[in-house]
């Protein structure tokens, strides 16, 4: 498209590239390392992968992360849903910038003391520490995730496609799950993918919330990596990597492809 | 050819003779009845009542935040009255929801539901209803068929042209075969020529349908030519419910006169007044104006004339008989529009720029270097 790229322009991109790439390559590599030690070369080998499915703690971590994630993203879509709708219909509730603004604390809260916070409540209300407290607290910390995607989505929403429904005898609930819903469904899965993504990488708040028997992933890899590293987390590091790319790759190539088409199809429209 | 004028000559019998509001034995359809809307401290509607009947189609006419948008959302149930009533049938709507209304709105934006195909976006309403399925998709089919995009049933809004998405909306909204069907706008993102056109096919459809209409529209050639009357608003208040010929004829106020169509103001004062004609002094001509309309005056009063450009005529060389409705003056400007042509004309006393238009009966090709003086005349 550009022509002259200038040497300044390939020299940053290079760079840029190379500031956020080279420490993934670096993992990927040594991931295929025969040796044990993670530093030295010693030939290629799959062996750590192998390893990797036979480390029954690690699998076991995995299931509870995904457990976790799957079940908070979900709750805290819906209740995240509800809030962002509360905010962008109700006009001036009372409390409402109270309501958004601690919709939204959790944003910018340092998650030490979101941690710490609901460590001291679920002590105080003597609720047993496990997996249900890191589900509870992950639902806490993303749902204002999924309250913001999907509140940009509704304040560009036209009311008006609601009060059609309305005007041709749908009542508002079943205006909601007919109309409003299938149309700021692509927001609310995103909340939910952002939801299970920051659910799935987070240690500060799980290792604050968590009890006896409930080690996600990450927590895991944490510990192991204080005795250090292992090419077996190499190994786990890289397959995490391999998924979150293809999930992103393919859901661009999904966009484009249905913007593309929609773009042709309205240029045919307006044609005639 | 021949039965198409005959076609257009009945409906425009039909219309002459439909006036069910001269008939005070008459129970109109829709009433509203001292409505005032208030949002905080801004009055949207101020004390509005009307009466639409049966079968007719009526316009609310007025420039943007005039509340007419607001009197119409009343009828649809999407705002609540602060104070008097919206009755439909008899029946006081105030509490019943939109969607226990049975009143439909076709919308500004169309409002299509963009995740549906064009027959489902028809079908939404009866289904809503509880129609049985063989029963909608029938219906759907009549639609279709009465907006002529049969082979569209399958798209999605965003694969039609304006003027389809327009058509299926409104076929939409008529899929319930609702009591009253109100159109906010309906033609606004339509350009010129489709615009007239359709406003045709309303008035046809309307007249066929037997239904109901309500329009609301800022554009007053648009409410001129599809209502059997029209309600002119400004800020909130109703200025004057009438047919059209009477809203251009004789505008109630000046704002209307303004509002409406072209118009020369000239401010003047009431030399006598009687048996309906009325004598007038103006700075701007030494002759005496005389009209023929009933106003009550007295002599003294400060009054407004209103003057319609098309009325006026202008002549190269002074009128025969100047003692009476005749102004002279300097053209100034010629814009030439083909079937007519706009002049404007600067009066001897210097402000008062005057405004005619004249429809060609200039002999051939006269052409004027302006500034000249002439004398226009009117009678």
């Amino acid at each position: 498209m550009n022509k002259n790229l200038s040497w300044f322009n390939v020299t940053s991109l290079a760079l840029g590239f190379a500031f956020l790439y080279i420490p993934i390559l670096l993992l990927v590599i040594y991931s295929f390392n025969a040796s044990r030690l993670v530093t030295v070369w010693a030939g290629f080998s799959f062996q750590w992968y192998v390893s990797l499915f036979q480390n029954e703690q690690l699998i076991d971590a995995a299931w509870v992360t995904l457990r976790v994630a799957f079940i908070s993203s979900l709750v805290a879509t819906v209740l995240g849903t509800m809030a962002a709708l509360a905010l962008t219909r109700y006009g001036r509730f009372f409390g409402r910038t109270l309501f958004s603004g601690m919709t939204y604390a959790p944003l910018v809260m340092p998650e030490v003391i979101t941690g710490l916070s609901l460590l001291l409540l679920f002590v105080a209300v003597g609720f047993e520490r496990g997996f249900w407290t890191i589900t509870l607290a992950h639902i806490t910390f993303t749902l204002c995730f999924v309250a913001v995607v999907v509140q940009s989505r509704l304040v560009t929403f036209d009311r008006s496609l609601e009060e059609a429904a309305l005007d041709l005898g749908c009542p508002p609930f079943k205006t909601f799950f007919t109309i409003t819903l299938p149309l700021i469904l692509p927001a609310v899965l995103s909340g939910f993918m952002l939801a299970f993504t920051l659910s799935l990488d987070d240690l500060v708040i799980a290792s604050f919330t968590t009890g006896p028997g409930a080690t996600t992933l990450p927590m895991r890899i944490y510990s192991q990596v204080r005795l250090g590293v292992t090419p077996e987390i190499n190994a786990a590091c890289s397959i995490l990597i391999g998924v979150v790319t293809v999930a992103v790759i393919i859901a661009s190539i999904a966009t484009k492809r249905a913007e593309k088409l929609r773009a042709s199809e309205e240029r045919a429209a307006a044609r005639g | 050819m021949a039965t198409e004028k005959a076609r257009t000559q009945t409906i425009g019998a039909v219309r002459r003779s439909f006036a069910p509001w001269t008939d005070p034995a008459a129970t109109p359809l829709i009433r509203f009845d001292n409505v005032v809307k208030r949002f905080g401290e801004f009055t949207a509607v101020d004390h509005v009542s009307i009466d639409i009947y049966e079968r007719e189609f009526f316009a609310l006419l007025g420039p943007s935040g005039c509340g007419k948008t607001t009197l119409m959302r009343m009828l649809a149930g999407f705002e609540e009255p602060t104070e008097g009533r919206v009755l439909l049938a008899g029946q006081d709507l105030a509490g019943v929801p939109p969607y226990r209304r049975p009143v439909n709105m076709m919308f500004q934006s169309y409002a299509l539901f963009p995740h549906m195909s064009v027959a489902e976006n028809i079908a939404f309403g009866p289904k809503q209803l509880g129609m049985p399925k063989g029963e909608i998709a029938g219906r759907v089919a009549e639609m279709l068929k009465l907006v002529k995009l049969e082979k569209f049933a399958q798209r999605k809004p965003h694969q039609l042209s304006g003027g389809q998405r327009q058509r299926v909306a409104l076929a939409r909204s008529l899929a319930t075969r609702p009591k009253v069907l109100l159109l906010d706008e309906p033609l606004g993102a339509l350009d010129k020529k489709l615009r007239e056109e359709t406003q045709f096919e309303l008035m046809d459809l309307q007249m066929d349908l037997g239904m109901t209409f309500l329009i609301v529209t800022h554009d007053q050639e648009e409410a001129m030519t599809v209502a059997d009357r029209i309600a002119v608003m400004n800020n909130g208040v109703l200025v004057q419910v009438a047919p059209p010929s009477t809203i251009y004829e004789a505008p109630a106020t000046r704002y209307v006169a303004d509002f409406i169509g072209d118009v020369n103001m000239l401010e003047c004062k009431v030399e006598s007044c009687a048996n309906g004609d009325v004598h007038l002094a103006s700075s701007v001509t030494p002759a005496p104006i005389e009209i023929a309309q009933s106003v009550e005056a007295n002599p003294g009063d400060t009054a407004w004339l209103a003057i319609r450009p098309e009325k006026m005529r202008i002549s190269l060389d002074a009128p025969a008989d100047m003692t009476r409705n005749c102004f002279t003056g300097e053209i100034w400007d010629i814009g030439y529009l083909g079937d007519l042509s706009i002049y404007h004309v600067e009066l001897p006393c210097g402000t008062p720029i005057s405004r005619a238009w004249w429809s060609g009966r200039f002999p051939g090709k006269t052409r004027f270097s302006s500034p000249s003086r002439r004398a226009p005349a009117w009678s």
